[in-house]
Order: C-alpha cells, then sequence, then structure tokens
C-alpha cells in the first residue's frame, strides 16, 4: 500500500503546479480522518489497531478522495466522506478485505449526488493563490465566479446536452482559452504524472497490466468511434483518456484488488465495463466524470465476473488431456 | 537429442541454502540403541505384522507383511531382539501413535540371506512383487508403493520415464549427495525399472543448481542408451512430481490419475536407487539417507537405518542454543516436530533445526485483500484466495468445485501472501474435513442399504413363516379328523405359547408337547462338531468351554435378581 | 388510456407464459423432501429418536408428526442442517431423546459370549455375526454405534468403545487466527 502511495507522489506534485497547494491540505485532511475513522472502528470491532493502521489501506483510500474531490472543496466535506468512506463503506461490511464497494468512490458519489455544486467548483486556472484557497476551503464561503471554473468534462456536458445551443466539441473546448489543448489546461500533465506512477506500480508488480491496458483501450475506442462518426457531438479519444479522473481511475481506483475482479480474464472485463460505463456516462449522463459510478456499477458486478471466468486448473484443460500447451 | 522443456505456472524462488549441507560426503549415522520402526510407513494398507516380543530378527527380516496390493513390507533395520509390537507417536503432524516394532539392536548388523534376482529374465509381474516384499516406497516424501505406480495404465504402456532428481525444497540435498555420489546404482536402479514398464525413453530431472550431480549422473550413463540427464530451471517446486513431468514433457496429470493413464511415470532418485539393491543385491529398505541441517554446527547428509530417533541424528550434528522447533521435512511442506525422540521413517527426507533468526515465524495473520499474488505463484494454476474463502467458511462443496484436491500444498502461496495467511493449513483442514464427511457419507449409506435389507428379509421370513404355519396346521387338523394318532407333524412351539393356550383342545395339546420333547432332545444333543481330530488338549479346551456353558446355562435358568 | 391498458395486459399475459413455459421446461426433479431428511440423518437407526429406524423418522419430519431434534447422534450439526433444509429454527437437542456422544462401536467380550443370538436379533444393520450356541462379534466398520444390542445381551459382555483418531481419520485442526491475542500480547 505504501508503494501505491509513492506512485501517487509525481501526480500530487503537477497538481499542486497547476492547481496550487490547497491539494496539500485536502490530503492532510483527508489523512487525518481516515486514520481517525479506522482507529476508532478497529477499537469498536477489537481488532488490533496499530497493526492495521499501518498497513496503509486507509491512507489510500484518503488520498483517492483528496484526488478526486475538487481542491478547493470545504474541509467539511472532505472530512466527512473520507468518514463516511472509513466507516460506512468499509468498515460496515467488514473492514479490509470484506467491503464490496471502493470506499473512495463511494464517498465521491455520494458526495457528488449529495453537494452538486461543491463538488464541481474547480478553481480557476490562475487561480492558485494558496491563503485565497484556504478562505474558500475553511471559510466556506461561497466561491465566486472569479475564483471557480468548470471542469472541461463539465464544460461540454452542459453545452452539449442543451440542443439549442448548437454548441460543438470544438467550439466549448476552444471558446475557454485556459482548457489547454488536449485534455484541459493542466489535467494532460497530471493524467501523464498519473500514467508514469502507475507504470511505476506495474514495473514493481503491485498491479497486473489487465486492469489499465483494458479500461484506456477500451475508453479510447469508443471515443474514438463516436468522435469519428460525429466530431461534433463526441470528444475525441485523447481527451477523454487524459481528463477527469480516467488515467487516476486506470491504474488507482479500478485496480483495487478488494473490490475489483480478480481473475486476468474478469480484471479485462471488470476495466472494459468500467470504461465503457464511463464514457456513457460522461457523453450521456447528468454528472460530468462517471469514473466513481462506473466502478461502483462494476463492483457489483465482480462476484459474477469472477465466477464465470475461472481460469482452467492445471491438468483439467479441456482438449489438451494429455497433451500440454508448447 | 536434447528435450524441449516446457513451462509450469507459478512457482517462486526462495534462497535455497543448499551448500551448508551439500559439501560433506554422505555420513552412516551409527546404530542407536533402541529402534522404533512403524509398520505403516507407506500410502495403503497397513502391513501385517510378522514378529512377536522375544523375537530374534536378522538385518532385512520381514517384520510386516504387504496387506493386499496397495501396502508395501517393512523390514527390520538391523540384526536384533523385538522388544514390543505396540502404538507408539509417530513423526506425523498430528501426533497420533500407530503401532510400531521395537528393536533392540545386538550391534551385529547380521544380514539375512540377501538373494539378487536376475532382473533381465524376470517377468514385470515378479520384479513387482519383489519390490513390494523388499518395501520399496517413493523416497521424495509421498511413499507411494512403487510396485503400484509401475502397473501399466490405460494408456497401455508406459512411454516416458521421468526420474526426479530435482530436490526443490530449500536447504534438503539428500538426493544432490546421493546423485554424486552414487549416480551408477541410480542408473542401475533406472534400468530396473525401465525394464519393467518398457518405457522407450527416460528422463532425469535434475535442477541446474546441482551441476556436479547432473555430470556425475552423465557420467554413470555412457554406456546407458535412452537415458537422458535433462538440467530444468530451478524453481519451486519443479521437483514436483506433476511440475516436472509437465516441464520434461508438456503433461499435465490432473488429480486423482495415476501418470501410467498418460503413458508417463515418475520415480524419485532415491527410489531408482533402493530398487538397484533390492532387485541386484537383495537388500529391502531398512534405510535412507536423511539431510540433517539448518541451525547446526555440522550440517550433512546421514545414511540413517529406518527406526533411529530423531535425537540420535540431532547429536552428530550440534544444534545451536537458539534453536526453538525441529522441522520434518523442508521449510516449505514440512510441520514441526512435537518431540524429537520420534523415529526416522521412510518419508523422513529432512530434519532442520529453526531458529526465530533462520526460520522466522510468520506475522499476524492479517485480512485478505485479493492482491492475487498466490494466485501467480500457485503452481496448479488454482485460485488460492478463493479456496481460502471456501476453506475458511468450511463451504466445501464450492471448495471442491473449484478444484481443492489439485492443490499439491507446495505453499507457495503462504511463501508469497503479503497478509501472511497460513494457506495451506486451511486447505489441509478443508480436505481432511471433506474426506471425513465423505466416510461418513459412505458409512451412512452402507448402513441406511443395510438397514432396508434386513426389514426387508425379516418381512419375507414373517410372511413366510405364517404361510408355513398355515399350512401345516391344516395339515395337522386334517390328520386328528382322520382319526390318525397325533405323532410326527412336527410344529413349532415353545413352552410359552403351550402354557398360554389352555383353551386349546386335548389332541392339540399333545401334538405340542410331542414337539417341546423333541425339541429338549434335540436341544440336549447338541454337540460340538469336527472334534474327533483334534489333539487332546484341544478336546480338554473344548470340556472346559462346554462346562463353563453349562454353568452359565444354570444361571440363565435362576430368575435374574431385580435391579437396584 | 385503453391502449396503454391493453399494451400492459399483453405484456403481463406474454410474460406469464414465458414464465409458465419456463417453469414446466426447466422444471428440476428434486429428491422427494424424505429422501432429503434421510440423507442428512445419521443412518446409526439407533431409534433414539423414538421411531423404528432413520427412515421413519425421516417420513415423520417430513409429515411435521416430529421435531428436527430428536436425533443424538446427529447432534447439532445435523439439526442444523435439517432446519437448513426445512427452512425452521434451529432448537439444542431434545434431552428427552439423549444425548449427544463421540462415535463408538460395540464390542463384545468374546470369552464371556454365550452364543444366544439375541444380539444378533436387536441388530439393525446385520453388523453382528455368529449362530445360536456360536460365539459372536461385531464387525466393526458396519457398526453404527446405535447400543440396541447391549441391553438385550443376557450375561452383559457388549459393551460400547469410543473410536479412536488414527492416522488415517486425522483431520486437521481449523487454523485459529490470533489476531486479537496480538493486540494483548
Amino acid at each position: 500500500m505504501l508503494k501505491v502511495l509513492a506512485a501517487l507522489i509525481p501526480g500530487i506534485a503537477v497538481y499542486v503546479w497547476f492547481f496550487g497547494a490547497a491539494i496539500l491540505v485536502q490530503i492532510a485532511l483527508a489523512s487525518a480522518a481516515a486514520l481517525a475513522g479506522e482507529a476508532a472502528m478497529l477499537k469498536l470491532r477489537g481488532k488490533p489497531v496499530a497493526l492495521f493502521l499501518s498497513d496503509g489501506s486507509a491512507l489510500v483510500t484518503a488520498w483517492l478522495i483528496a484526488l478526486t474531490f475538487p481542491p478547493i472543496a470545504p474541509w467539511w466535506l472532505t472530512v466527512t466522506a473520507t468518514l463516511f468512506a472509513i466507516v460506512v463503506a468499509k468498515h460496515l461490511y467488514g473492514g479490509l478485505g470484506q467491503n464490496p464497494f471502493n470506499p473512495a468512490m463511494v464517498a465521491f458519489a455520494v458526495s457528488i449526488v449529495a453537494f452538486p455544486a461543491l463538488m464541481s467548483q474547480w478553481p480557476a486556472v490562475g487561480f492558485t493563490d494558496f491563503t485565497a484557497q484556504m478562505a474558500v476551503v475553511f471559510k466556506s464561503q461561497s466561491a465566486q465566479d472569479a475564483v471557480t471554473m468548470a471542469t472541461p468534462l463539465d464544460a461540454l456536458r452542459t453545452s452539449l446536452h442543451v440542443p439549442e445551443a448548437r454548441a460543438t466539441v470544438a467550439g466549448v473546448l476552444g471558446s475557454h482559452a485556459t482548457f489547454g489543448n488536449i485534455g484541459g489546461k493542466g489535467w494532460e500533465w497530471i493524467a501523464l504524472a498519473y500514467l508514469a506512477g502507475g507504470l511505476w506500480l506495474l514495473q514493481q508488480r503491485i498491479i497486473t497490466w489487465h486492469v489499465p491496458v483494458a479500461f484506456l483501450a477500451v475508453l479510447a475506442l469508443i471515443a474514438g468511434g463516436f468522435s469519428l462518426a460525429n466530431p461534433e457531438r463526441y470528444a475525441g479519444p485523447v481527451f477523454h483518456v487524459v481528463t477527469g479522473g480516467a488515467m487516476l481511475g486506470a491504474f488507482f481506483i479500478a485496480t483495487d484488488p478488494v473490490s475489483g475482479a480478480t481473475t486476468p480474464r474478469g480484471k479485462l472485463i471488470f476495466a472494459a465495463g468500467a470504461a465503457l460505463l464511463t464514457w456513457i456516462i460522461r457523453s450521456f449522463g447528468a454528472y460530468p466524470d462517471g469514473m466513481a459510478f462506473a466502478v461502483l456499477l462494476m463492483n457489483l458486478c465482480v462476484p459474477l465476473i469472477d465466477m464465470g471466468t475461472q481460469p482452467p486448473v492445471f491438468g483439467h484443460k479441456g482438449g489438451m488431456k494429455g497433451g500440454g500447451r508448447q | 537429442m536434447l528435450a524441449t522443456l516446457f513451462k509450469f505456472e507459478g512457482g517462486v524462488k526462495p534462497d535455497s541454502h543448499k551448500d551448508e549441507s551439500s559439501q560433506a560426503p554422505i555420513a552412516a549415522a551409527p546404530v542407536p540403541a533402541r529402534l522404533v520402526v512403524p509398520l505403516r510407513q507407506s500410502a495403503g494398507n497397513a502391513p501385517l505384522p510378522l514378529v512377536q516380543p522375544g523375537q530374534k530378527v536378522l538385518k532385512g527380516e520381514p517384520i510386516g507383511a504387504a496387506d493386499g496390493s496397495f501396502s508395501a513390507a517393512v523390514h527390520a533395520p538391523t540384526s536384533g531382539t523385538v522388544l514390543a509390537l505396540e502404538p507408539r507417536t509417530l513423526p506425523h503432524p498430528s501426533g497420533l501413535s500407530a503401532a510400531c516394532v521395537v528393536i533392540a539392536p545386538d550391534g551385529e548388523e547380521r544380514w539375512i540371506e540377501r538373494a539378487p534376482l536376475d532382473w533381465r529374465s524376470a517377468s514385470p509381474e515378479a520384479l513387482r512383487d519383489r519390490l513390494r516384499d523388499m518395501g520399496i516406497v517413493g523416497l521424495g516424501g509421498a511413499t507411494f508403493p512403487s510396485h503400484i505406480k509401475l502397473k501399466p495404465g490405460a494408456a497401455g504402456r508406459i512411454e516416458t520415464l521421468v526420474i526426479n532428481g530435482a530436490e526443490c525444497e530449500p536447504w534438503i540435498t539428500c538426493d544432490d549427495r546421493l546423485m554424486r555420489e552414487r549416480a551408477e546404482g541410480i542408473v542401475r536402479g533406472i534400468d530396473i525399472l525401465r525394464h519393467i514398464v518398457s518405457a522407450g525413453r527416460v528422463l532425469v530431472g535434475v535442477e541446474d543448481n546441482k551441476p556436479q550431480a547432473v555430470a556425475a549422473l552423465r557420467a554413470a550413463i555412457a554406456q546407458s542408451h535412452g537415458i537422458e540427464v535433462v538440467p530444468v530451471p530451478t524453481r519451486y517446486p519443479a521437483g514436483g512430481e506433476k511440475q516436472l513431468i509437465r516441464v520434461l514433457t508438456g503433461i499435465e496429470i490432473p488429480y486423482g490419475r495415476f501418470g501410467s493413464e498418460y503413458g508417463v511415470q515418475c520415480f524419485n532418485v532415491g527410489t531408482a536407487y533402493s530398487v538397484h539393491r533390492a532387485i541386484e543385491i537383495g537388500e529391502p529398505l531398512v534405510s535412507r539417507i536423511v539431510t540433517v541441517s539448518g541451525n547446526v554446527a555440522r550440517p550433512g547428509n546421514f545414511e540413517t537405518l529406518i527406526g533411529t530417533p530423531i535425537d540420535a541424528l540431532l547429536a552428530l550434528v550440534a544444534p545451536k542454543a537458539d534453536t526453538d522447533r525441529y522441522i520434518m521435512g523442508g521449510p516449505m511442506m514440512g510441520f514441526t516436530l512435537a518431540r524429537t525422540d520420534l523415529p526416522v521413517t521412510k518419508a523422513a527426507n529432512c530434519i532442520l533445526a529453526a531458529s526465530p533468526a533462520l526460520f522466522p515465524r510468520p506475522g499476524t495473520e492479517m485480512p485478505c485483500i485479493r492482491c492475487g499474488a498466490c494466485t501467480r505463484a500457485c503452481p496448479a494454476e488454482l485460485q488460492p484466495h478463493e479456496l481460502y474463502w471456501f476453506a475458511r467458511s468450511k463451504n466445501f462443496g464450492k471448495a471442491q468445485e473449484y478444484h481443492i484436491f489439485d492443490c499439491i500444498e507446495c505453499g507457495c502461496c503462504a511463501y508469497v501472501c503479503p497478509s501472511n495467511i497460513r494457506l495451506v493449513d486451511y486447505y489441509r483442514f478443508a480436505k481432511t474435513s471433506m474426506r471425513a464427511l465423505e466416510r461418513e457419507k459412505a458409512a451412512a449409506d452402507a448402513a441406511r442399504q443395510r438397514f432396508e435389507f434386513r426389514n426387508l428379509r425379516s418381512e419375507r421370513e414373517a410372511k413366510e413363516k405364517a404361510e408355513r404355519l398355515a399350512a401345516k396346521t391344516a395339515a395337522a387338523r386334517q390328520a386328528i379328523a382322520g382319526g390318525e394318532k397325533p405323532a410326527a407333524a412336527a410344529m413349532p412351539a415353545a413352552p410359552e405359547q403351550a402354557q398360554a393356550l389352555p383353551q386349546l383342545d386335548e389332541a392339540k395339546k399333545a401334538l405340542i408337547a410331542a414337539a417341546i420333547t423333541r425339541a429338549q432332545a434335540q436341544k440336549e444333543g447338541v454337540q460340538p462338531k469336527n472334534i474327533d481330530n483334534l489333539a487332546p488338549e484341544k478336546q480338554a479346551e473344548i470340556r472346559e468351554i462346554e462346562a463353563r456353558r453349562a454353568q452359565v446355562r444354570e444361571l440363565a435358568k435362576t430368575p435374574p435378581e431385580e435391579p437396584v | 388510456m385503453l391502449t396503454a391498458l391493453l399494451v400492459m395486459a399483453g405484456i403481463a399475459v406474454m410474460l406469464g407464459a414465458l414464465l409458465g413455459y419456463a417453469s414446466i421446461r426447466f422444471k428440476v426433479k428434486g429428491d422427494p423432501l424424505v429422501v432429503k431428511i434421510d440423507a442428512i440423518l445419521p443412518q446409526t437407526q439407533c431409534g433414539q429418536c423414538g421411531f423404528p429406524g432413520c427412515k421413519p423418522y425421516a417420513q415423520a419430519i417430513a409429515k411435521g408428526e416430529a421435531e428436527i431434534n430428536q436425533c443424538p447422534p446427529g447432534g447439532e450439526e445435523g439439526i442444523r442442517k435439517l432446519a437448513d433444509l426445512l427452512g425452521k429454527e434451529f432448537k439444542p437437542l431434545s434431552a428427552e431423546h439423549g444425548v449427544e456422544k463421540p462415535k463408538q462401536v460395540a464390542f463384545i467380550d468374546e470369552a464371556a459370549c454365550i452364543g444366544c443370538t439375541l444380539c444378533t436379533q436387536a441388530c439393525p444393520v446385520d453388523a453382528i455375526v455368529g449362530a445360536a450356541k456360536q460365539m459372536h462379534t461385531i464387525v466393526a466398520p458396519l457398526c453404527t454405534g446405535c447400543e440396541l444390542c447391549v441391553s438385550p445381551c443376557p450375561v452383559d459382555c457388549i459393551s460400547m468403545v469410543p473410536v479412536p483418531e488414527t492416522v488415517e481419520t486425522w483431520k486437521w485442526r481449523y487454523p485459529v487466527v490470533r489476531m486479537k491475542a496480538v493486540e494483548h500480547a
């Protein structure tokens, strides 16, 4: 688990560069809340507290929550969401190893349903002044348009869902000079940093290639297909892959072993399903980024996927009686 | 000709720790003061004891005869006197006892007459029987009787013979030393095995971390054709029978099937060597090479008589002061010995002294996070984390569905588990529980069948009896009606019945009385049969028994006292 | 409005037909209840439940004439399985029917046996061999440990001995998870 945290650091560094240091405060808030919640729950459940705290799973959840929430989300939202993830999504289901849903994604989904406005107030590009950001985070004053803006995905959704506006992908993305070249300003660089961390995890054999490859490939394929057919309505594959939570999700969220599929084929199906749902929610849904819902929906299917994708056992491979693979 | 190598999935690469014990040549362990030889030293039926306390035995004399074909004989490891035939604790994870022959050696090591067998002219059946009676079992640890594995299977002929010199478990070097020092004997044994099954080719698999063993074997087979020594990549469990067959031939043998069904069979190098001793010299399996290593001052390999107490072996290697337990077998598959006064058996390939520094106890067991490390390490390509789930929740049906019996208990999954879960313990629990349930079910089914059959039989008997009775009564009535004397017509009746029927007419009473007298006469007349040709002392014995019976009969006649 | 109703009704009829067809087409032929109950019972045939054998008890349970907690040899586990099968509440073993004991087999002291055949007649599974005036003995692997032969013996030469655990029948213990112990250590 500590290696997972280490692999997130490059992404966080780039994040700070583009969106300011508020994210570090959010990470600290979430970590503190997660550790406190975990310790309290372990105590209540009569488990050895120190032993379980040192495994780092609560911190991973906390960091993922901080990284998927807007950096200028009010402090109480981050703390409540993290506590919800740890207490309800994790420990009420039996604690480490028993939770059917990814706790960080449960927190995200609950928060975006409960506080849609707060969950979409991202700092405007250039709004990296730390004290100003802290003012938003801690005074819980409603953020002004001056300091927030819609994410590229959010902008696309709100514009394209209104037929009369006759907006096009190129038009929306082009109208905001600050969105950057590919996935929105800053987003593509953060995504690249996540990619670097994810590749390191792969090299360390913490995760296998199945989930990231299947997720990114399927997302790119669908996005590419639709964008070719109707480039005005659908954004292109590169945009989809590097924007929003796609890269973080591919390497750090959908790869969660506890709530994900475990067989090789199961992992491919799980990731492909998550990618498909992500794209559908992004393109047609009411929420800007579908990563959290997609992962949760696929979490639901994991027992079925695992059962249906049992790999053949030594000596029981059909049609190879007495033979074998070369 | 170099065979193409195949690959098995999974596996781990623990530190080999072979150098500690592989440097010194095999030394002979001295004959101890007492030998405790368990009768049961192979898979299958326990042999039937052939000796009695007080009896003198010679080295190599059979002390237990194979019981049926799925069994192997046991022999006296040295000459001496049988002190006892009694249950003694076995070196087994259960710590339970079973029948053992305790022998006090006389120190003379006098052999029985050893007769070599000309195997080239002997039939495979004769050779197989000889191996069974020589107590030859698999020395890799499973102690499966070798003669059974040499029977041709459904495939007709065993085309390929695989000889297992991989020795993949860390620390163990008994096969390594055997191959280096006695390669010629191994090759001769291989020739015999090959002759029995008339195999076309022989592949000797040796892990490539044992170059001297490979060289020694190659030198020894210079004259033998069709035997090939193949170095295999060093990766635990390359020495697992199924894994080695897979690596050398590409054939995968599922659980519950014999290699011979697929035209391939596998024997350990130690087994091959003991086959050579048994057939060409006439020596039964009375000793084996045991690696004694770990936290000791003088690790090494010892030619040890079966039945030697482990203590005696440990005295030769001087365990260090911080040794906290002893392991029989290797660190991956072995088990911790509860005591060290237990005997060395045919299965004992290694005794390890463990210290907390050399063999750290696994850390605290944490929850499974389904990380999949076990799946990647499993050489049987199972889903260990799923099996763990099922075994833990005693969901045995599901465990079987996920092929728990294909698990070879190699320990790779537990070795790589980041949560320190002792997975194999769960599988062993599940497997033995399932076998017990199966036994119970078989017994219950048999009981049900026997109960139903018995009910059927007693119904039928009652019916037949009633019919017979009706027929006879009718016959007797006719006879009385016809004015005949009520004489010979038989009618089963007991004295109680006679009293219970006072209203019967005189004729009937006479009938009953006649029957009773007849029955009593019959009772008195019962004599033991087949006693004419018996010796006088036997006859006396019979008379004694008769007297006792009469006494009991008397007792039975006196009304029993009311229970208080 | 009418169209909607018709459509709904049509769908209902269609789905109903489909379900009906499926229930016939994919009908699982299960064992009759008595066989299922009988399969759970230990087949000791001891009659401690008050019925002459396991099958009659199974029939009585199926008819609802007997409770599920009357079988001492089946023990708590057997009651749990019955409760699962029948969807009933678990009950502890009824004390009037006996207590759960470890598995045992009958043993005849052959020196004392007078050859009366009373035990062979009592044995529900024909696990005793012997004829009149000849010594009797128990075929231990067939003995269910029902104890029915013990009381008929006029010379009290039959005793029940527990079946010992051997290396062959030994079971690995359920691994003990010592998570809590660590904290207090």
